[in-house]
């Protein structure tokens, strides 16, 4: 069994053909800007949208711990008292409540991952395992990607790699394709926005580009985090010095959008309030351009 | 009127040409209302064509329509035409096909099935007008299991259809005796060799097509009662019944239950979706193969055209939470917005219809145009559709959504419950964000616009 946050069908911005996604819950990075904050905690969360709450009170009343109140603002849950037994999500008639999270068996996910064969077959597309980091759940994956493989399932995994080289290794002998990400080339400046430094990534990129395996690499794009010159040479120099074919760069312009899901897990986002925001079009041509003089083709979404 | 463009030749080899390309270019240049237009494709059409098809359909006017030349090739040959006949049919006017200039296939009438799940549940009577409208099928409320109620729901169908049928053959019989149709028999083959008119069977083939409206919200209100009523017994009848027949009224919370906690059509649920294929196969055994006045007999058809909206002005409440007066379910789409696990899962439900049974289907697929803004995305377009004609789907045909779709979202979220916003990495439906957000990604359609 594994932690799951998401099953995302008609997938079409996470790798070839229509696509299956399969968000794993939990992941070893913290990045300010992340997109499904939900994706980065291992354990269950709640969730709660304002707008969809009717004010019924069912949750105030289902709840055993007496956690939940009814405030001017919604509900406020007492995060003392709450112990995460789903109740208040089971009873919400509006699923204003929501537990983030469920346990689910490799035999569920296959079937679910074969409800989409006709899709595969027609746009060559297949499962993608994505978060949070999929590497978290070495377990599950492994049984997933074999029995995938087995059935001709094309298998793409989406990965920080931070995760020890042996596992790195261990799963991507296992895959068909790889969506590296890539955020930042200063360990400092990578330890700060994404609480972890990148050395282990970097070496770990290094180590399946020179196996061999088949590999892309995801950039965000973020003003005021990495988008200055240094950052990109540094990264376009990083990438062409692999050995092998130039890897494949999507780059995609960060979005503020994450606020939302913030506003539902009851966190902030961006305590620090760095400033971030989304590069220019001309800007991204620059940085485009930096990466073909050193002969890569950046593409620009996922 | 219907514009087909691409199809097959009669020696079933593939009928695209360069005439069809232009085709497309026009119709991408100039607006075109009427007449409609589609593309045919068949399993020999080029990729090629097909993506210029769906570019057109980017633009978001709401056209060409795809039609899957195979499938109505056997819709026709069911039905006993030639292959000759058949190959060089098509769709005339909204979804239904026929044996251009060799038929007259007559639409007789819409029938509101999920009108008829309401009488049933109102023991024969239309609690609108509060007059009988049916014979007695039993009072719900004696009901002891979902098969129970299903059986006094197919009861009150037979007897409406049969009755329907009835009023259409003389009809039928009218126009045949009082209204001749000189033109059109002149152009339709066998008319003058028989000596007989367009509508005395002087056609080589004479169909009669009875349309059938909302399945979707016919399903997922019986999907409510088995699944709520009957099996968890979490709603009582007599309460599901109150909430219906007050609209609602002081229920929001059982109407939020019903619309977030009941497996509905449209979502490859095995639950909804054998309801969905029991009620067609069942709508299909009621019409099928019964005489109409040419010595010919009647067909199912799935089309709604915009009666769907008329329907559900006649209407009370509904047990899937729809209100009062609003529109049902189109042909076979999914109801409105109870769409939530994307275009994929959409079509996977469709395709578990076996759609050769009947004389053409219906899907009407919202789009965000997010989902199409690259080149790439076109490709995979094109191959969601490859994937339902795959699955034997007859149509499809897509909505973009623009900024006044997604205005009025704002306003009746539960309506637009399907519309997932998706960018790189992320996911979220347009009803869980709030205002801020709501009004960047309007801004932002409006810039994806094409």
């Amino acid at each position: 069994m594994a932690l799951l946050f998401d099953i995302k069908r008609y997938a079409i911005n996470d790798g070839p053909g229509i696509r299956i996604t399969l968000f794993f819950k939990g992941c070893p990075l913290n990045c300010i800007w992340c997109h499904n904050p939900e994706g980065i905690s291992s354990e269950k969360e709640k969730m709660y949208t304002l707008r969809k709450c009717i004010g019924c009170c069912t949750c105030v009343k289902a709840c055993p711990n007496e956690a939940l109140t009814f405030t001017s603002e919604g509900i406020v849950t007492d995060a003392n008292r709450c112990k995460l037994c789903g109740k208040c999500a089971e009873v919400c008639p509006t699923m204003a409540m929501e537990i983030s999270g469920t346990e689910y068996s490799v035999d569920f996910l296959m079937k679910e991952i074969e409800k989409e064969t006709v899709f595969f077959d027609q746009s060559e597309g297949g499962v993608t395992f994505c978060g949070g980091e999929p590497l978290m759940h070495p377990d599950l994956l492994k049984k997933l990607l074999i029995i995938c493989g087995q059935r001709g399932i094309h298998r793409v995994v989406d990965t920080s790699l931070f995760a020890k080289p042996e596992l790195v290794l261990e799963i991507a002998l296992l895959s068909d394709l790889l969506l590296v990400d890539l955020k930042m080339m200063d360990s400092g400046k990578h330890r700060y926005f994404c609480g972890v430094p990148n050395e282990l990534i970097l070496s770990n990129i290094r180590m399946i580009a020179e196996v061999g395996i088949p590999f892309s690499v995801r950039i965000p794009l973020i003003k005021g985090v990495n988008t200055d010159k240094e950052n990109i040479t540094r990264t376009a120099e990083f990438l062409a010095s692999l050995p092998g074919n130039r890897p494949e760069v999507a780059l995609l312009p960060y979005h503020d959008i994450a606020k939302n899901k913030h506003g539902k897990l009851g966190s902030i986002y961006n305590p620090d309030e760095v400033p971030m925001s989304t590069p220019s079009e001309e800007e991204i041509h620059h940085i485009r351009e930096i990466f073909l003089r050193h002969g890569i083709t950046a593409t620009v979404g996922g | 009127m219907n514009l087909n463009i691409g199809g097959i030749k009669t020696d079933g080899s593939d009928g695209v040409t360069e005439v069809s390309y232009i085709m497309l270019e026009v119709l991408e240049e100039i607006h075109l209302l009427q007449p409609g237009c589609s593309i045919h494709v068949s399993s020999r059409t080029p990729d090629r064509f097909l993506r210029e098809g769906c570019k057109v359909i980017r633009q978001g006017h709401g056209y060409p329509s795809v039609f899957n030349t195979d499938t109505y090739v056997n819709e026709l040959l069911r039905q006993g035409k030639s292959l000759h006949d058949a190959r060089e049919g098509g769709c005339s006017g909204c979804i239904e096909v026929g044996a251009f200039g060799k038929e007259a296939y007559l639409l007789t009438g819409y029938l509101n099935v999920p009108k008829i799940l309401e009488v049933t549940l109102h023991n024969g009577v239309d609690p609108v007008t509060g007059k009988r409208a049916s014979i007695e099928t039993g009072d719900p409320l004696t009901f002891k299991s979902y098969e129970d109620l299903y059986a006094a729901f197919i009861k009150q169908l037979h007897y409406i259809v049969d009755m329907k049928i009835r009023v259409n053959n003389y009809i039928d019989k009218m126009f045949a005796k009082y209204a001749p149709a000189t033109l059109l028999s002149v152009v339709t083959e066998d008319c003058i060799t028989k000596g007989r008119d367009y509508y005395n069977e002087g056609p080589r083939y004479n169909t009669s097509y009875i349309q059938c409206t909302g399945l979707g919200t016919t399903t997922d209100s019986l999907s409510v009662l088995k699944k709520h009523v009957f099996e968890d017994k979490t709603i009582p009848m007599e309460k599901l019944l109150y909430a219906v027949d007050c609209n609602f009224a002081g229920e929001e919370a059982l109407r939020q239950f019903i619309l977030n906690r009941t497996p509905f059509f449209g979502n490859d649920d095995a639950y909804a979706d054998e309801i969905a294929v029991k009620v067609y196969d069942d709508l299909y055994d009621s019409i099928e193969g019964k005489p109409n006045t040419k010595g010919e007999c009647f067909h199912l058809n799935m089309l709604s055209t915009t009666c769907h909206v008329y329907f559900g002005k006649v209407m009370g409440a509904t047990p899937n939470g729809r209100l009062a007066g609003k529109a049902i379910s189109d042909g076979t789409s999914p109801s409105h917005g109870a769409d939530t696990h994307g275009p994929s899962a959409v079509v996977k439900s469709l395709g578990k219809l076996d759609q050769v049974k009947s004389g053409g289907t219906l899907l009407n697929q919202r789009f965000m145009p997010s989902l199409l803004k690259r080149e790439s995305d076109v490709v995979k377009l094109t191959q969601l559709i490859r994937s339902y004609f795959a699955l034997g789907g007859h149509h499809i045909q897509f909505n973009i959504v623009d900024t006044a779709t997604l205005k009025a979202a704002q306003a009746t979220p539960e309506d637009y419950r399907d519309l997932l916003v998706r960018m790189a990495g992320y996911s979220d439906y347009f009803n869980d964000m709030n205002d801020d957000l709501q009004q960047d990604v309007i801004a932002r359609t409006e810039n994806e616009a094409f």
